[in-house]
């Protein structure tokens, strides 16, 4: 089960936001300062392999929640919090990916890198949170 | 060039007339050169616009393609011929020549220019200089620094149509970042 996801640009802003759940909301700021963190320890944590060309933390297990890392190459990243042991969710950041490159990326009044307000965006989104939580 | 149907999936192969879309690209060229006036200035703005689409674009390449890092230039030469050119143009491409630095290729057709017959006193403009463009926008995302042009353009008497890119260098993005 999905509880949030986040869009993080790659400089470390937070570009979007949205809970999936109605358990205990974060504040807008909070969000902001979490995505940024998250960010700089994801680079941490690469730094941290004793082998090169290692791509960051993919999979965060913690007592009651999982949290997926997706990067992609360009650099945005992709997380999702998630209930402990949540199928599916990896292949589900894979979609976000592909609707935020379709209704984002190809909107031309969406400027790069900025917060995300796309209505399209949010509709498809919400369809495929449906699909990954009914799966 | 594919593009979306109401209610169908984007991307997901539904195409629209291709005439349509070279028109489209003719009635833009022939706009910027109304307004520029210079030819020169066109194949600048052509390659600042392909930049633009670029930068927007790897990204759907990217997440419809399952593609992993390249994780060099000739990887990156090669995905781009074989995947990138089928993909958003509808015609393949091949690479000729490859090293470590420098690469050709050619395509076998260009939808853009399929009406087009270049004036004699329009030599200088380079039609498709917005592929170029978005060529570099897109490996700009991905790190590399490429140098891109049209190198043998049917337009202008040859026989195929070729791009020659050059990488300039590998932009490193990986921490810390060195203090300037």
């Amino acid at each position: 089960m999905l509880l949030s996801l986040y869009i993080v640009n790659k400089s470390g802003g937070l570009i979007y936001h949205r809970d999936f759940s109605s358990l205990a909301k974060l504040d807008t700021n909070d969000t902001l300062r979490l995505g940024s963190i998250w960010h700089s320890l994801h680079a941490i944590s690469s730094q941290l392999s004793p082998v090169p060309g290692c791509k960051g933390i993919e999979l965060l297990q913690a007592e009651t929640f999982d949290l997926h890392n997706f990067q992609t190459p360009t650099g945005i990243k992709f997380f999702a919090v998630a209930e402990c042991n949540s199928q599916g969710v990896d292949r589900f950041l894979k979609r976000v990916y592909g609707l935020y490159a379709d209704y984002v990326l190809k909107n031309p009044f969406y400027e790069l890198d900025m917060p995300i307000r796309c209505e399209l965006f949010d509709l498809q989104l919400t369809s495929e949170v449906t699909l990954t939580m009914n799966a | 060039m594919s593009s979306k149907a109401k209610g169908a999936s984007p991307g997901g192969g539904d195409r629209i007339n291709s005439e349509l879309f070279t028109l489209t690209y003719g009635a833009l060229v022939r706009h910027l050169l109304l307004d520029l006036e210079s030819p020169e200035e066109v194949n600048k703005q052509l390659d600042k616009m392909g930049q633009n689409i670029g930068i927007r674009l790897v990204d759907d390449f990217l997440a419809k393609t399952n593609t992993g890092r390249c994780r060099n230039f000739r990887e990156a030469a090669k995905t781009i011929a074989e995947t990138g050119f089928r993909m958003f143009l509808g015609c393949s491409a091949k690479v000729t020549q490859i090293d470590d630095k420098e690469c050709k290729m050619v395509l076998s057709e260009n939808p853009l220019t399929d009406f087009v017959e270049l004036p004699e006193k329009l030599q200088p403009l380079s039609y498709c200089s917005l592929l170029c463009g978005v060529i570099r926008g897109a490996l700009e995302q991905i790190s590399m620094k490429v140098e891109c042009e049209i190198s043998k353009d049917p337009l202008k008497g040859d026989e195929r149509f070729e791009l020659h890119m050059r990488l300039v260098e590998y932009v490193n993005e990986e921490y810390p970042f060195k203090d300037d």
